[in-house]
């Protein structure tokens, strides 16, 4: 069954039991790192319902993306930053969109150059199938199917609330 | 008209001059600069992006400064670094310029940093390198005569973003040999391009290149006047070989009406910030309690480089 542009789940909600389905995982202390750009709203989102203390880490992956040699920098590279000691530390990643798996493979190599994490989950908001690495989410997500050729794609609305848009090539 | 510089697709594929790019490129340069000031403050300062690729380093040039930032940037790239040195090695013994760029390309390399005492240097083995087919090859001037230093360029553009972060507002004053420096004409193209309205060239006249005034740059030979309102100023090193020639009659006498001394950067707004491309000539062309001061950003200037030629060989590689 092909996605309408109309049916599109609500980003909000999502957010509301990504939320839930980590909160059992507080007693160890998780920090969340949101990979550029939807993965850093969703991050914000999820430290603020969840109460954490810690500022949330940001990672944009350009500097360990695999396919360098073929499309070269991406244009709009952002700092990555991390706040907190990455050392034995309990680490979610956050992402809007799981698909390859190549940004997650990405952004766990650059995470490890800030130190050896304890442990690393990753918490989507969607999960579109397509993987071409043995990578996986930790935590329940909406599962979708996409037309070839179609991309999900999140975006924060000027007063700061999330929302899917469906795009076709 | 055709830039060298530039790729049919417009990105930058080798990085010549300043001059001719426009400010989207250069702009990129400078963000991504930004993302690379972060890697250098981890305690792992590496990126994988060129991991497997080899970075010659060509100085025909003597440079210490350049040729190690240059090195630290490629190496933080995760890069292969090959320093040849010029004055021993076959150039010495009489092969020309393209034979040994041919020979290095049988090599396998990927990139060259390039010095050379004649302007153009760079700009004959990136067109050379087209002609052979080997467009995967990417170049970097990193100084060639009196014409270009781009990378010096971008990273003075560098610090002034990151000190007075708007250039459209800015007043910026380059002073001394501006004749023979390949740094003042890299920074003013660059200046202009990313619209700082006001750009001043101060110096002796015989130390000023006619053609300033085409470039919109205006001429001051008295510096207390130049200096006037001026929330940056840009010292260029005096070259003591100019002092033996008809250009200027002593070091004492340069310094007297060209030294930047505290009295003198008094005529600067209170924020002013003093640059200076290094080595510095202390007492010739600027007074150690300003090269020391709280106004000076001279060694900041250097880290920044490292940053900004990271940035410079990650962009041209993958283009």
């Amino acid at each position: 069954m092909t996605l309408l542009p109309d049916s599109l789940p609500d980003a909000e909600a999502q957010c509301l039991q990504l939320a839930e389905a980590i909160r059992p995982s507080l007693s160890k202390n998780p920090a969340l790192v949101g990979i550029f750009s939807g993965g850093v709203w969703i991050a914000e989102r999820l430290r603020a319902l969840l109460g954490l203390s810690d500022d949330i880490g940001m990672i944009d992956v350009s500097f360990y993306r695999d396919d360098f040699a073929e499309k070269g920098l991406h244009p709009q590279c952002r700092p990555t930053t991390i706040p907190f000691d990455v050392q034995d530390r309990h680490i979610i990643l956050v992402d809007d969109v799981l698909y390859t798996g190549r940004t997650t493979r990405a952004a766990i190599n650059e995470l490890f150059d800030y130190g050896r994490p304890a442990s690393v989950q990753l918490a989507v908001l969607a999960d579109r199938g397509g993987r071409e690495l043995p990578i996986d989410k930790s935590f329940p997500a909406w599962d979708v199917t996409l037309a070839e050729g179609a991309n999900l794609v999140l975006e924060r609305n000027p007063q700061g609330l999330l929302a899917w848009r469906l795009e076709n090539a | 008209m055709h830039n060298p510089q530039l790729n049919n697709k417009g990105e930058l594929t080798h990085l010549l001059s300043t001059e001719g790019l426009p400010a989207a490129i250069l702009t990129q340069i400078l963000d991504t600069a930004a993302s690379f000031m972060e890697v250098s403050s981890r305690d792992v300062k590496k990126v994988p992006l060129l991991r497997g690729k080899s970075v010659f380093n060509l100085f025909f040039e003597n440079s210490t400064r350049t040729r190690t930032t240059f090195e630290i940037a490629a190496k933080r790239l995760s890069a292969d670094v090959i320093n040849l040195d010029i004055t021993r090695s076959s150039t010495a013994k009489g092969e020309t310029l393209l034979d040994t760029i041919d020979n290095l390309c049988a090599m396998d390399a990927n990139l060259f940093v390039v010095r050379h005492a004649s302007s153009g240097a760079p700009y004959l083995i990136a067109e050379h390198l087209h002609k052979i087919g080997r467009d995967d090859i990417h170049v970097v001037n990193a100084g060639d005569g009196r014409h270009a230093h781009p990378t010096q360029g971008l990273l003075d553009m560098y610090t002034i973003r990151h000190y007075k972060k708007d250039f459209t507002q800015l007043r910026v004053a380059i002073v001394g040999d501006i004749l023979h420096s390949r740094v003042a004409r890299s920074d003013i193209h660059a200046l202009t391009t990313l619209g700082v309205p006001e750009v001043r060239a101060i110096g002796p006249e015989t130390l000023l290149p006619k053609y300033l005034d085409k470039l919109g740059v205006h001429v001051y030979h008295d510096m207390a006047e130049g200096l006037r309102d001026c929330d940056v100023v840009i010292m260029l090193r005096l070259q003591n070989e100019r002092m033996n020639g008809a250009l200027l009659p002593s070091a004492g006498e340069y310094f007297r009406h060209y030294g930047l001394t505290p009295h003198m950067l008094a005529m600067a707004k209170p924020d002013a910030i003093v640059m200076h491309p290094g080595p510095m000539n202390r007492g010739v062309e600027i007074h150690s309690a300003v090269a020391d001061g709280p106004q000076a950003v001279i060694l900041p200037q250097v880290t920044f480089g490292i940053a900004v030629r990271m940035a410079v060989m990650s962009i041209v590689a993958g283009n």
